[in-house]
């Protein structure tokens, strides 16, 4: 099958996670930063799914579910969090817990 | 299926099926980023998640772009309903000088350094990416990161009923000692799902 080089999934995989890491940063509502958390990884699995087929090794599609994994986890964890705030009536604003500042 | 379908019908569909796919991936990118309700951003991450999908099944990833709808599209949906709140956001010029950085940084490797090195992609057999394949790879070569995926989500799966229960524990208590401020015994905003 002719058709894009890996190199034009790489870059569209390098413009998901800047975007992503710009929503990490910017963000301050925090499903929003687990939003673009999200985005990051879902970069990462681009690339790695690119990488496998430039290789024709399947240990990079290996690699991107086990992201897939860790990313669930991390939804299920962070969401945790966030409904334990949002119960004990804390600001959803990552700027405003400061408690734990050192 | 995929594969078979497009190579039947040329390189010129691929790069028509890839540049919608393309163009639905960074839009809806920044749209999860720019929407200030947490809940368009979901669905604009679903959007993007599906456009994902659509770029694997053209890299010959069969079983992780069906992984990829089910695994995620569950994942998010779960985050519809949650509690939320925006607000205003500082120090916009340094975030987006970091997230240009980066950018550059990907797309300047990308470019410069191994250009040459990525327009020749392997030759691939049919089982490439199937399930059989995957499944073969995961219980011989990559016996390990199955097991420690394994071992993650059993983590994941008992630190969300820990965060849970905790929460439903503070909760009760509050609602017991009958000093609930105002405000706190609104357990209605919290999803019958997520409780």
């Amino acid at each position: 099958v002719k058709g894009p080089d890996v190199t034009w999934y790489l870059a569209i995989a390098g413009f998901m996670f800047a975007t992503g890491a710009l929503g990490v940063l910017l963000r301050r509502s925090p499903l929003i930063v687990l939003l673009s958390l999200e985005l990051m990884l879902n970069a990462c699995n681009l690339a790695l799914i690119a990488f496998s087929r430039l290789h024709g090794d399947g240990g990079g599609q290996i690699f991107a579910l086990s992201v897939m994994a860790v990313a669930a986890s991390e939804v299920v964890v962070g969401l945790g969090l966030i409904v334990a705030m949002a119960r004990r009536n804390l600001q959803l604003d990552v700027d405003k817990l400061t408690r734990l500042r050192g | 299926v995929t594969p078979l379908l497009l190579s039947s019908a040329g390189g010129g569909l691929v790069w028509v099926v890839w540049f919608g796919a393309a163009i639905a991936c960074v839009a809806s990118g920044i749209a999860v980023i720019s929407f200030s309700n947490p809940f368009y951003s979901a669905l604009a991450l679903i959007g993007n998640l599906a456009s994902l999908a659509v770029l694997y099944l053209l890299l010959s990833a069969e079983f992780v772009a069906a992984a990829q709808v089910l695994v995620y599209a569950g994942a998010v949906m779960v985050m519809f309903d949650a509690p939320w709140a925006g607000g205003p956001s500082v120090n916009r010029v340094a975030a987006v000088t970091a997230a240009v950085a980066i950018l550059v940084e990907v797309l300047v490797a990308i470019g410069l350094e191994a250009d040459g090195k990525l327009s020749h992609s392997a030759s691939i057999s049919g089982s490439f990416g199937s399930p059989a394949e995957i499944g073969r790879l995961f219980l011989t070569d990559q016996l390990l990161a199955f097991e420690i995926t394994s071992v993650v989500l059993l983590i994941a799966a008992v630190g969300g009923v820990v965060l849970g229960s905790q929460a439903r524990r503070y909760e009760r208590e509050a609602g017991e000692s009958g000093t609930v401020p105002p405000g706190e015994e609104s357990p209605t905003e919290i999803p019958a799902a997520l409780r």
